[in-house]
């Protein structure tokens, strides 16, 4: 059976799902189970005293769903370190998908401080995930520090254009030793397929969902596209060919040549 | 005594533990962490911690994210 394998542990689906502006948790479980993804992503926020809000987890059955915690918000590599030993000491096994965001405006990860907290949290114990920029030497780096996977960017978080850094994507694949996640800016179905006919193990879905007009029928759009794409890429794609090369034999009955 | 939390001041009990506090804010002690004075506790210290005036407590909990 073709499982995607993370860190020994073994999942049916290659769809990764984000829980980030739904419009409701109840909205948010549904598309989870619609898209048939295993592995969910949440943020760590200070708790508002005052005015509690549903919990979120109240909505995630734990048993199902393996619960990646992630470090948004960090800015530098001691953030993103505090966040992922709260993520633990809140009770979440210790997987974390380490983002480190000094730029408000397009989110693009921090490839250094990325590098210091992940080496750091490898030596601590835990299962490190790190966002990065589609950065064929740093994938390396990352990995020669013993992260899990790789989540290189197909365009910045929440934008939805697809897969612009195709070409580095191609690279990192080709010289993986972990599994590749393409994670944020995949706006369509087709991105998704897109990066997994390239040879991606994985993607991550948030935004393109939770904004859909319908984030459930979005949902199972992409488990489809998911599916589709590996299926594609196990297939073997047949080569470009820069002129026509004819399905039928063009010599016939038509003309005596 | 007063304590802050999340950066606002609270005032609580002389000698309220941290698992007090939790009770005392409605909170599930199982779906949060907690930095007593920049350190992160262990579940089991919860308990055993007992407050002092001008404590930083931060509590975080999940929510939503990609």
């Amino acid at each position: 059976m073709d499982e995607l394998i993370i860190a020994g542990r073994s999942f049916r689906s290659r769809l990764m799902v984000g829980t980030g502006k739904f419009a409701s948790n109840a909205q948010m479980a549904a598309t989870i189970a619609a898209s048939g993804g295993e592995i969910v992503t949440v943020a760590l926020r200070r708790v508002n005293v005052g005015d509690q809000q549903d919990d979120l987890l109240n909505h995630i059955d734990r048993n199902k769903y393996l619960l990646l915690p992630n470090t948004s918000g960090a800015r530098n590599a001691e953030e993103a370190i505090r966040l992922a030993r709260l993520a633990r000491a809140a009770g979440c096994e210790p997987w974390i998908k380490l983002e480190v965001t000094p730029d408000p405006y397009y989110l693009l990860p921090d490839p250094i401080e990325t590098l210091k907290a992940a080496e750091i949290l490898v030596k601590e114990g835990f299962i490190v995930l790190p966002y990065i920029n589609a950065d064929p030497v740093l994938a390396k780096h990352l990995q020669e520090v013993g992260v899990a996977t790789v989540m290189p960017l197909g365009a910045p978080i929440g934008s939805n254009k697809g897969l612009k850094t195709r070409d580095s994507i191609a690279i990192i694949i080709e010289q993986a030793i972990v599994p590749v996640v393409v994670d944020a800016g995949l706006g369509a179905p087709s991105h998704a397929a897109e990066a997994m006919e390239l040879g991606a193990d994985a993607v991550m879905i948030n935004t393109a969902m939770a904004v859909a007009g319908n984030p459930v029928m979005m949902a199972a759009a992409f488990g489809k596209a998911v599916e589709a794409g590996r299926q594609a890429y196990l297939a073997g794609l047949g080569k470009e060919q820069k002129q026509a090369v004819a399905s039928s034999p063009l010599t016939g009955f038509l003309r005596d040549e | 005594m007063q304590i802050i939390i999340n950066s606002k001041p609270v005032t609580v009990a002389t000698n309220c533990t941290i698992s007090e506090l939790i009770a005392h804010l409605n909170l599930n002690i199982k779906r949060i962490a907690i930095e007593y004075n920049r350190e992160i506790l262990a579940p089991e210290q919860f308990y055993t911690t007992i407050m002092n005036d001008n404590d930083c407590i931060e509590i975080v909990n999940f929510v939503g994210g990609g």
